[in-house]
């Protein structure tokens, strides 16, 4: 029996008045991928960005229920302390333009002020790329700016950069969706990899995405967690109509 | 139909050279000016000129020392006032675009930078020299630092704005403090364009005389002491040229050049800047 | 990494605490500055009035019409000075708005790109960089004999010095603030409104004349307001060319006064408190003048381009 990591308990998120995830109920298992899929305006972001309190930076949102990571509530903990354990790669690549490549990457130690020593940080920083499978393409100019980058070759900086932080769950909004078709399939099979070490939550547009890369599926239509099962269970027989007809594109 | 045309398209052409020409007219009064006072001024500057203190009147010769020590000492002391609260209230205002505050904050620096550089002088004149009982190179340092606030606010604002929210966002997301986020990332992002701001509104009051009449007043003697009064370029060249004597007018010709050179080239340095230091996305 | 990422998290609670701490001061700054600027604004409108109160109350609205300044015997008519600062100002205007709008056509229009423009550009901005002592030093020594033997043709005294100089030097030194925005007007005028006209068969003039004119009609009023809140609170090159005389000017070309120039000349040797005050009440005056004009220029400006 697989341990959960990250498990939501009636959890529900507001835009103002706006109810956008409604009653969420979740347990995600260690070390899988998790899709989460669903037609525009489903509240899949929003809940991802629940995940890691990124949602509340917006004026005038509200959350209720119960989000627990490891059996710890994280809406107990100061936020700052919730983005160390769960990191967010975001849907444009966004490296930092002004640091370096080995900068990027050790940002989350940098920019906090914690002191390394240079052994330690160069340990760090290998370790990261090459999880990220980028190390190879960049060893020789970490000390450039990563602006030179493709698109694809900037989102694993991102998630590198992510991953250094050593983040119990990983949390993709729409990862390849700004990238060409070559960078999409080298990140989903980099999703692959990381899943060793860390739990990835995918929300993704693309149908076919899902099936490829998740262990389990969650399908979130008006705000609701409608089916979550295994994603070949789900994509072969799903139990919902509303799962069915997005599935067969009555709507997307 | 013929004649018609024609007219219309020779008033076209007419109306095209009348802006060239109003143009082109413009820069000829600056040309003028500029030549002028290189002319005037560059016999007059030498290594004495810029380390003496000026002469009594009648003697030939003296310097500017101590209008060159003071104007940087005075501007040095605006910008170390100015900087740091324009970039703060800058980036408080590129973040919250519509608090009650900001909207009021914006404002009033709308209404700063519109307030004529005298009115200036008249209010530090009560609120530091009144209270010290003596003129000074702080009350004219203040006076200078408010007329800066401005420029530094916008330009820090409007800089910061250009920044795309998901650099912030990841920061955030990365588990950093909001302060890092802002001091380490977004700063560093928009550098170029709060240097620039910086640079312009310290060569904006590098010429102001109006608010050092009667705050920082002006001195014949050196002195590098902030609470007493003290000389700057532009408070010297005001004095000296409205003075009756030719020497003075000569001191005045030099100070007038070294302030020009010295705005031009704060203003080059500013484009420079822009080009070179922008961060790209 | 995992050695480095257990000690880490081992101190990381009193970092946190650290930091959350400092999260806060930080915030709590941003708002302290903020609010400051705006104490420091309403304590300026504050000082003003408190310092004019005195003379408000003792000689009430004569003050803005009577013709006589005589602080020697305690009489402070300021209807000189409010007629030097609007002869100065509007003349300079009127002046310099055809060189400002033609300047706004130019670079707006005609030559939007290319290396003439870059210079073009550069120059006006040199113009408003040039310090305003500067100015009225070269104004002094320079255009004044001009003026002066000017004034010998003509058959008028020839002072050199007056409202005549000194609008001239105000009519070079607010060019760039109407010929800057007026540009960004100018240039924000959409083209399929120009297409339009040019697709009917009219001339560049025409189009001109019909359709960005128009167009951009407002901002170019916001244009000039701006430039007359400028030539309103110009203080050093006017007062070193105006004269300096508080006797109402008889033509253009007598010694005069302005508003800003009388401060200059007289506060620091206001000897008696009502004479300062009377000083001071002229600065109110002239602060709310300008901030007036320059706010409702903005204003202008915001709903233009929020369309």
């Amino acid at each position: 029996m697989e341990s959960t990591i990250l498990k939501a308990v009636d959890f529900d998120a507001y835009f103002g008045e706006n109810h956008v995830v409604k009653k969420v109920n979740i347990e995600i298992p260690k070390n899988n991928v998790i899709a989460v899929m669903g037609p525009s305006g489903c509240g899949k972001t929003t809940f991802l960005r629940c995940i890691n309190r990124m949602h509340e930076l917006i004026e005038g949102t509200s959350t209720n229920g119960k989000m627990l990571l490891n059996n710890e509530d994280i809406y107990d903990m100061h936020p700052i302390l919730v983005r160390h354990k769960i990191g967010m790669v975001f849907q444009r690549p966004n490296p930092f333009p002004n640091l370096s490549i080995y900068d990027n990457v050790i940002a989350g130690y940098k920019l906090n002020g914690m002191k390394i020593s240079k052994h330690d940080r160069d340990a760090i920083v290998e370790q990261s790329l090459q999880k990220a499978s980028l190390w190879n393409e960049v060893k020789d100019s970490l000390h450039k700016k990563g602006t030179f980058l493709s698109g694809g070759q900037q989102q694993r900086l991102c998630i590198a950069r992510a991953i250094a932080m050593e983040p119990d769950v990983l949390l993709l909004d729409e990862p390849t969706s700004a990238l060409d078709p070559i960078s999409t399939s080298s990140i989903e099979v980099l999703m692959q990899e990381l899943k060793k070490n860390y739990t990835l939550v995918v929300v993704t547009h693309n149908m076919q995405q899902a099936a490829r890369v998740s262990d389990k599926t969650a399908f979130f239509y008006l705000g609701e967690l409608i089916e979550y099962d295994i994603t070949k269970s789900m994509f072969t027989n799903p139990k919902d109509t509303r799962t069915q007809n997005y599935i067969t594109g009555r709507f997307s | 139909m013929k004649p018609n045309i024609k007219y219309r398209l020779g008033k076209s052409r007419f109306f095209k050279g009348l802006i060239i020409a109003l143009s082109v007219l413009c820069t000829v009064p600056l040309f003028i000016i500029l030549i002028y006072i290189f002319k005037e001024g560059f016999s007059k500057i030498n290594w004495h000129f810029l380390v003496n203190m000026p002469k009594p009147v009648g003697e030939a010769g003296g310097g500017i020392a101590n209008a060159l020590v003071g104007s940087l000492l005075i501007v040095f002391y605006a910008s170390l006032i100015a900087i740091p609260l324009g970039i703060m209230c800058g980036i408080y205002l590129s973040e919250n675009r519509n608090t009650r505050l900001a909207n009021w904050t914006r404002l009033s620096v709308d209404v700063l930078q519109g307030t004529p550089s005298i009115v200036m002088g008249i209010v530090v004149y009560f609120w530091v020299v009144k209270p010290l009982h003596t003129f000074s190179a702080l009350s004219g340092s203040v006076a200078l630092a408010i007329m800066m606030l401005p420029i530094v606010v916008r330009s820090t604002e409007e800089t910061l704005k250009l920044l795309p929210d998901t650099l912030k966002e990841a920061g955030l997301a990365l588990g950093l403090p909001y302060h890092k986020v802002i001091l380490r990332i977004i700063l560093p992002c928009g550098i170029s364009g709060i240097l620039s701001g910086v640079i312009l509104a310290v060569a904006r009051i590098a010429g102001e005389t109006a608010p050092l009449l009667f705050t920082a007043f002006g001195n014949l003697y050196f002195s590098t002491n902030i609470l007493k009064p003290m000389e700057s370029l532009p408070l010297l060249i005001f004095n000296y040229a409205t003075s009756a004597y030719d020497d003075w007018h000569n001191l005045a010709w030099g100070a007038a050049l070294i302030l020009l050179i010295w705005v031009l080239l704060l203003n080059i340095i500013t484009k420079i800047i822009t080009k070179k230091w922008r961060v790209q996305f | 990494m995992s050695n480095i990422m257990n000690a880490w998290k081992a101190a990381k609670i009193k970092r946190s605490v650290r930091q959350i701490r400092g999260e806060k001061i930080f915030r709590a700054s941003l708002v302290l500055i903020s609010l400051s600027i705006l104490v420091i604004v309403v304590a300026f409108l504050f000082t003003l009035v408190i310092q004019s109160l005195p003379s408000i109350k003792a000689l009430g609205f004569g003050f803005l019409y009577g013709k006589t300044w005589d602080p020697v015997h305690n009489i402070y008519g300021t209807y000189p000075f409010l007629l030097g600062t609007l002869l100065t100002s509007f003349l300079a205007l009127i002046i310099s708005i055809p060189f400002s709008f033609a300047t706004a056509i130019f670079l707006g229009e005609y030559y939007p790109r290319g290396w003439f423009s870059d210079f073009l550009k550069n120059a006006i901005e040199l113009i408003a960089a040039v310090p305003s002592v500067i100015y009225g030093f070269w104004g002094l020594f320079v255009l004044v004999p001009i003026v002066r033997s000017l004034e010998l043709k003509i058959g008028v005294t020839p002072y050199g010095i007056g409202i005549f100089a000194s609008s001239l030097i105000l009519t070079i030194m607010i060019i760039p603030y109407a010929a800057s925005l007026g540009r960004e007007m100018v240039r924000m005028v959409p083209s399929s409104l120009k297409e339009a006209a040019y697709a009917l068969g009219a001339t560049r003039y025409e189009v001109i004349k019909n359709v960005i004119l128009p167009y951009s009609r407002s901002g170019l009023l916001a244009g000039v307001l701006l430039s007359l809140g400028r030539a309103l609170g110009e203080t050093m090159a006017v007062t070193m060319v105006i004269g300096n005389t508080s006797v109402i000017p008889d033509s253009i070309f007598a010694p005069g006064n302005t508003m800003a120039s009388v401060i200059a000349n007289e506060f620091t040797e206001a000897a008696s408190s009502l004479y300062l005050s009377a000083l001071i009440e002229i600065g109110l005056v002239l602060f709310l003048v300008t901030v007036i004009i320059n706010m409702v220029g903005k204003r202008i400006i915001k709903k233009f381009t929020s369309e």
